[in-house]
C-alpha cells in the first residue's frame, strides 16, 4: 500500500476464474508454460508439487485452489508465474498471464471490504484502468503457510 | 617424514605470524620502549622458526633464528630500538614472506638471505648497522648452472680470475648494440666471456634498459679491465668485481634475487635448471596451489549439472540402443565418475582444522570451571566434506563445552567417587562406509536418568505416561528435545539459551544423525554421524503408481520380494520376517498417500533400510535401478515435508523426490 503513493506500478496482469489480478513485476522472476508436476506428499491441498525449473527445484501453489476456487483442468491458456518473496521462489498456476502494465498511482485504491471471492486479506489494492478492475495481490499473505 | 600434508597448514600459519609480526613491527617503531610488543614479536619468529626447521626449510629458519636474536637482545635491553634496526628487521621480514610466497607457489622456498643474517649478526654482537651495505641490492644478478660453474672453477685453477663486470651505458646512448659489441671487443683481447645478463642475442637486439652483466675469466688486474672499458665512450659506470667461487654455495649468493617478485621466477629458474646444484628440490615432492574456495563451488555446481545431463544422455541412449552411442556414453559416464571422485576429493578437507581450536578452548574452559580436564583428540586427519566443516564447528564447541560443563565433575567429587581427579574429553573422528563419525566421550558423570526424566515431564515434553514405556536411550534422547536443558544452573559455559536441540538441528540439516549413550558414574558418548558429502549422493530409483522416488544407498540393507502370505500382522502393524528379525513393513503408497488403484500382485518389492540398529521394510511397487544424483532442496517454501529430505533431477528432466528413511523407520 505504501508504494502506491509513491509512484506508478508496473504489474504483471493475469486471469483466475473471470477477474483479472495483478503482482508486482519486481517479484515476477519469468512465466511458464504449464509442464510436469511432482506431487509432493503431505502438504497442503493447493501446492501441487515441485517443477524443474532450469535445474532448481521450485515448488508450485495452485492459486485458484489457494484462494478457494474449484479448480480447473489446465488447459492452454495455464500458465505458472515463477514469484520470488525474500528467500522463497515459488510458481503460482494461473488461468493466464499475458499482459504488463504501468498502473497510475492515483488509479489505486485500498481493497474495498468485500471484493469479488478472493478473501480481503489477499488483497493490497484494487486499481481501475479503463474500464478493466485490477486486484492488486498481497503475496506475502499468498505465501504465508 | 612427509610433511607435504601439513604444508597448506604451515603457509597459513606462517602467513599468520608473519602479518602479526608485521604490525606488532609498526607499534614497536612507535613505542620502542614497550617489552610486550617485542615479547609478542619474539613468540612469533619463535613458533615461525620451530614450524620452518619442522618443514625442513632451512634458510627460513636460519633468518628466523638470527631475528630472535637479535629481538631477545632488544628484550634484553642490550640492544636499542633504532630506525636502522628496525630497517634490517623489516628486510628479514620482507625476505620470510617471499620465501613463504615462493612455497605456497610450490617453490622450495630457498633464497640467499646471508646478507641480511649476516647484518643480524652484527647487530646482535652491538654493531650497528651499515645502511650503505644494507641497502645495496643490484638489480641484475648472474645465476650460474652447475656447467658454467665447473667452467669458472676450471679457469680459476688455471690461474685466471674470474670477474663480474656490471656495465652501464649513458642515457642517451644511441647505438647500445654497438657499445655492446665494443665492449666485448675489449674484453675478448684479455681474456673470455663466461656468461652475459641478458643473453647476448638479447644485448644485440637492445633489448635491455641501460645495464648488463658479463662474467670474464681472464688473467689480467680488475682495473686494466676498467680501464679498458672506460675507454669506449657513451658508457656510464663500469663495475668490475671480482667473483669468489671457492665457496661452495657462490651461486646462490649471487642468485640472491632482487626484492619482490624474484620469490617465483627464482623457483621457477631452480625448476627450469634442473641440474643446479640445489639440494632441496627433492623434497619439494607435491605441489600444490592454493584456489579459491568459490571456484571449487562453482566447479561443483557445473558439474551437478553435468550429471544431470549425463543421466539424460544414458536414457536417451538405453532407449536408443545404438550401439555406438551406447559405448560412449558408457565411457564418458566413467570419465564423469573419476571426475566426480576428483572433484569431491578437492573440497576434502582434514577435520583439524575445526579440531585444532579445541585444546586451547578446553584449557581455558576447564580453569573457568576449577575442573581439571584432558582433551585427547584422536583421528584429526579424517576428511570431510568443506561444507560439513564449515557447519560442523559450532555443534562440537557445543558438545564438548556440555561434556566439561555438565559431564565432568569438579576434582574433589571425581577423588570422592575414586576417579582420577582429572578427568578426559576424547574426540574422535573416523570414517566408517560412506559415513564419517565424530564422538566426544567423557568419563564423567554419566546422564541422570531421574533427572533428565523429571525434567523432561516438568517441561511437558514428554507426557506421564509415555514416560513410563521408554528405555534408558529413549530417555537420554529426551536431552535433544527442543526446550530442554539439565543445567541446574544456567552457567556462563553452556546454559546460553540454546540447548542441545540446536546441535541436533544443525546436524540433521547436513544430512547426519546425533545420538547419545551414557553410564551413570562412568560418562557419556555423543556420536555424530555424518555424509561424506553432500551434493552428489546413490539413491535407488523406486516406482509407486505412477511416482518414481529415490531411496539413498546408504541406508538400504538390501532388496527384496515378499511373498503375501509371509506378511504378518502384530499390534495392527504388517511386519515381515527378515533373516530371522521381524521388521515392520511401511506401504509407502499409504505413506504418501499416492494416487492409484491399490495393488493386489502376490508379491510385494520391499527395501530393508537401517537407521542405527533399527529396521524397516519399504513396500514399493517396483525398483527401476541404481544412480547417481544430485541432491538438491525443496526450497524455502516447502522447508519440511514429513519423509522427504530433497528432490533431485532426473534424465528426463523430471523431479524425484527422495525419501528420508530415518524418519520411516521407528
Amino acid at each position: 500500500m505504501t508504494a502506491s503513493v509513491q509512484a506508478d506500478w508496473k504489474v504483471i496482469a493475469f486471469r483466475l476464474k473471470e477477474e483479472e489480478y495483478a503482482l508486482a513485476v519486481q517479484h515476477v522472476r519469468s512465466i511458464e508454460k504449464m509442464q510436469p508436476i511432482t506431487r509432493v506428499p503431505g502438504t497442503a491441498h493447493y501446492v501441487k508439487g515441485v517443477i524443474n525449473l532450469r535445474g532448481v527445484v521450485t515448488p508450485i501453489i495452485d492459486l485458484r485452489e489457494r484462494f478457494g476456487f474449484a479448480p480447473e483442468p489446465y488447459g492452454e491458456q495455464t500458465r505458472i508465474i515463477i514469484v520470488a518473496l525474500e528467500d522463497m521462489e515459488v510458481g503460482l498456476i494461473v488461468d493466464a498471464a499475458n499482459d504488463v502494465l504501468d498502473l497510475p498511482a492515483e488509479s489505486i485504491e485500498p481493497p474495498p471490504e468485500a471484493i469479488g471471492s478472493v478473501e480481503a486479506s489477499y488483497i493490497d489494492g484494487v486499481a481501475k484502468v479503463e474500464n478493466r478492475l485490477l486486484i492488486l495481490l498481497d503475496l506475502a499473505k499468498v505465501l504465508d503457510r | 617424514m612427509d610433511m607435504s600434508q601439513y604444508l597448506d597448514l604451515f603457509i597459513d600459519e606462517s602467513k599468520e605470524h608473519l602479518q602479526a609480526i608485521n604490525e606488532r613491527l609498526l607499534e614497536l617503531e612507535k613505542t620502542p620502549e614497550d617489552m610486550s610488543v617485542v615479547n609478542d614479536i619474539f613468540r612469533s619468529a619463535h613458533t615461525l622458526k620451530g614450524m620452518s626447521a619442522t618443514m625442513g626449510f632451512e634458510d627460513l629458519a636460519n633468518l628466523t633464528h638470527q631475528m630472535e636474536n637479535v629481538l631477545d637482545g632488544i628484550r634484553n635491553r642490550r640492544l636499542s630500538v633504532t630506525p636502522e634496526l628496525l630497517d634490517v628487521i623489516f628486510e628479514a621480514v620482507d625476505h620470510l614472506e617471499a620465501m613463504i610466497s615462493s612455497i605456497a607457489a610450490g617453490g622450495d622456498g630457498t633464497r640467499d638471505v646471508r646478507g641480511t643474517v649476516e647484518q643480524l649478526k652484527r647487530i646482535e654482537q652491538g654493531e650497528m648497522p651499515n645502511k650503505q651495505a644494507a641497502r645495496e641490492e643490484p638489480p641484475l644478478e648472474h645465476a650460474y648452472g652447475e656447467f658454467e660453474y665447473h667452467v669458472l672453477e676450471q679457469a680459476k685453477e688455471q690461474g685466471f680470475s674470474v670477474y663480474e663486470i656490471r656495465v652501464r651505458l649513458r642515457d642517451d646512448c644511441l647505438l647500445k648494440a654497438a657499445r655492446v659489441y665494443m665492449v666485448f671487443e675489449q674484453l675478448n683481447e684479455v681474456g673470455e666471456i663466461v656468461k652475459a645478463t641478458p643473453p647476448v642475442e638479447m644485448l644485440e637486439e637492445e633489448q635491455f634498459d641501460r645495464e648488463f652483466l658479463v662474467t670474464v675469466v681472464s688473467k689480467a688486474p680488475a682495473d686494466e679491465l676498467q680501464k679498458r672499458l672506460m675507454g669506449i665512450s657513451e658508457i656510464d659506470e663500469v663495475k668490475v668485481s671480482m667473483l669468489s667461487i671457492g665457496e661452495p654455495s657462490a651461486e646462490s649468493e649471487k642468485a640472491a634475487a632482487p626484492q619482490q617478485p624474484a620469490a617465483m621466477e627464482q623457483a621457477a629458474a631452480v625448476q627450469a635448471e634442473a641440474e643446479a646444484p640445489e639440494k632441496q628440490t627433492a623434497k619439494q615432492a607435491t605441489k600444490t596451489i592454493r584456489v579459491n574456495i568459490e571456484r571449487l563451488d562453482r566447479l561443483m555446481n557445473l558439474f551437478e549439472e553435468l550429471v544431470v545431463d549425463r543421466g539424460r544422455l544414458e536414457q536417451i541412449s538405453r532407449e536408443l540402443n545404438h550401439a555406438e552411442l551406447t559405448e560412449t556414453v558408457e565411457r564418458m559416464s566413467r570419465i564423469s565418475s573419476d571426475l566426480q571422485t576428483i572433484i569431491l576429493n578437492m573440497r576434502m578437507v582434514p577435520v583439524e582444522t575445526v579440531f585444532n581450536r579445541f585444546p586451547r578452548m578446553v584449557r581455558q574452559l576447564a580453569r573457568e570451571l576449577g575442573k581439571k580436564v584432558r582433551l585427547d583428540i584422536i583421528g584429526a586427519d579424517t576428511e570431510l566434506d568443506r561444507t560439513v566443516i564449515d557447519e560442523i564447528g559450532d555443534p562440537l564447541v557445543h558438545l564438548i563445552r556440555n561434556a566439561l560443563d555438565h559431564g565432568i565433575e569438579a576434582p574433589d567429587v571425581r577423588a570422592a567417587r575414586g576417579k582420577p581427579e582429572e578427568g578426559t574429553v576424547q574426540l574422535r573422528a573416523y570414517h566408517s562406509g560412506n559415513h564419517v563419525f565424530i564422538e566426544i566421550e567423557d568419563d564423567g558423570a554419566g546422564i541422570s536418568r531421574e533427572k533428565v526424566l523429571q525434567k523432561a515431564k516438568s517441561r511437558g515434553i514428554v507426557s506421564p505416561q509415555a514416560a513410563e514405556h521408554l528405555n534408558d536411550q529413549q530417555i537420554y534422547e529426551l536431552i535433544f528435545a527442543p526446550g530442554f536443558s539439565t543445567a541446574e544452573q544456567v552457567s556462563d559455559i553452556s546454559g546460553r539459551g540454546v540447548g542441545l536441540d540446536v546441535v541436533k538441528s544443525t546436524i540433521e540439516s547436513l544430512g547426519g544423525t546425533v545420538s547419545v549413550d551414557s553410564q551413570p558414574g562412568k560418562g557419556s558418548l555423543f556420536s555424530i554421524q555424518l555424509p561424506l558429502t553432500l551434493s552428489i549422493i546413490s539413491v535407488l530409483l523406486v516406482q509407486i503408481a505412477e511416482e518414481t522416488y529415490a531411496i539413498p544407498l546408504s541406508s538400504i540393507i538390501e532388496t527384496a520380494l515378499v511373498k503375501k502370505e509371509e506378511i504378518f500382522s502384530a499390534h495392527n502393524q504388517p511386519v515381515i520376517d527378515f533373516r530371522g528379525k521381524i521388521v515392520p513393513l511401511v506401504r509407502l503408497k499409504d505413506v504418501f498417500a499416492v494416487p492409484g488403484a491399490a495393488d493386489d500382485e502376490d508379491a510385494v518389492a520391499v527395501v530393508i533400510v537401517r537407521k542405527g540398529e533399527k529396521l524397516a521394510a519399504l513396500a514399493v511397487d517396483s525398483f527401476i535401478g541404481q544412480q547417481e544424483v544430485v541432491l538438491k532442496s525443496l526450497g524455502n517454501y516447502l522447508s519440511s515435508v514429513f519423509a522427504i529430505s530433497g528432490a533431485t533431477i532426473l534424465g528426463d528432466g523430471r523431479v524425484a523426490l527422495i525419501i528420508d528413511c530415518n524418519a520411516l523407520v521407528k
